[in-house]
């Protein structure tokens, strides 16, 4: 047996099995770190496929960048298991699952009328990527694709601004009885721990 | 190479039929979010193996550009869920089916 079918053949069910997991576990905070799984054992899969460039890019921003962002949102928003968890649409779950089912089978039929289960790869990839992926991947980029490339700039430009515009605070306006409100206040010991709060909603699913 | 593209294109399908569930059936936005993740890298992979059929690195550099656009609508999604539980305390998509205000 080839060792890269060995390696299709440990990741792809362990992937199979991540994605599944993130769908039933109740806490969000496990279901982003199966999710993280699931991007590792898909840049495995990159490998494979002779893409060590998008190999590494998918454990820097995906495993890296995205899912670090993700974890810091739940941690932003408390953890809690009080959410109401009272299923409201309980044939929609299993239309989903059906649906899912028969998507899959259409696309394993498609795929058996199509290319077929035993279409290899073709040889001749190691001359596209004769000086290397990453310098192959940049001359297609910077030769084909350089105008769609720097809209993509702007396009992360905006994104950035629409963060601080959604994520930020309005100011308000502090009357001067709230201010003689806040200045009568006792003042509480600084050093005290405080007191235990309920954690706020959002992690569980 | 001896593994045939077919494999990695159906464990794409697989991947994607999973996060289309996750989508439909849960109730948490950050986790539909995440299940929008699972189907964008799905949709990455087929690009990656379809690149690996044809020869033809496009594929990688449209699975390039796809990550990209990934990292701007995770950042903007995910401000909006902030923003979203500012305003009710929840991020049960059932409450905020409202449309208004």
């Amino acid at each position: 047996m080839p060792l890269d079918n060995v390696v299709f053949w440990v990741f792809a069910p362990i992937s199979v099995a991540s994605a599944v997991a993130m769908l039933v576990v109740r806490n969000a905070v496990h279901a982003a770190l199966f999710l993280v799984v699931n991007f590792f054992t898909l840049a495995v899969m990159y490998l494979l496929l002779d893409a060590p460039f998008l190999f590494a890019v998918q454990i820097v921003v995906y495993a890296g960048a995205i899912m670090v962002l993700f974890l810091f949102v739940i941690m932003l928003l408390g953890v809690d298991r009080g959410v109401d968890v009272k299923e409201r649409l309980v044939a929609q779950r299993w239309l989903a699952v059906l649906l899912a089912v028969g998507f899959v089978a259409e696309l394993f039929f498609a795929l058996r009328a199509g290319i077929g289960f035993a279409t290899k790869a073709p040889e001749g990839f190691d001359v596209v990527n004769e000086a290397g992926n990453t310098q192959a991947v940049a001359e297609v980029l910077f030769r084909d694709y350089f105008f769609p490339f720097e809209v993509t700039s702007i396009l992360l430009i905006i994104a950035a601004i629409a963060t601080m515009v959604l994520a930020q605070r309005k100011a308000r306006v502090v009357t001067q009885a709230e201010l003689d409100a806040r200045a009568s206040e006792p003042v509480t010991d600084p050093v005290a721990p405080a007191p235990a709060k309920r954690p706020g909603g959002g992690v569980t699913a | 190479m001896r593994t045939p593209i077919a494999y990695f294109l159906l464990l794409s399908g697989i991947l994607f039929a999973l996060g289309t569930v996750g989508v439909l059936t849960r109730k948490n936005a950050l986790l539909i979010f995440m299940s929008v993740e699972l189907q964008l890298n799905a949709v990455n992979l087929a690009l990656v193996a379809f690149a690996r059929m044809h020869n033809d690195l496009t594929g990688q550099v449209l699975a390039f550009f796809s990550m990209v656009v990934a990292a701007a609508e995770v950042v903007v999604g995910l401000a909006i869920i902030v923003a979203l539980f500012r305003r009710r305390q929840t991020v049960d998509v059932d409450d905020a089916r409202e449309l208004r205000w």
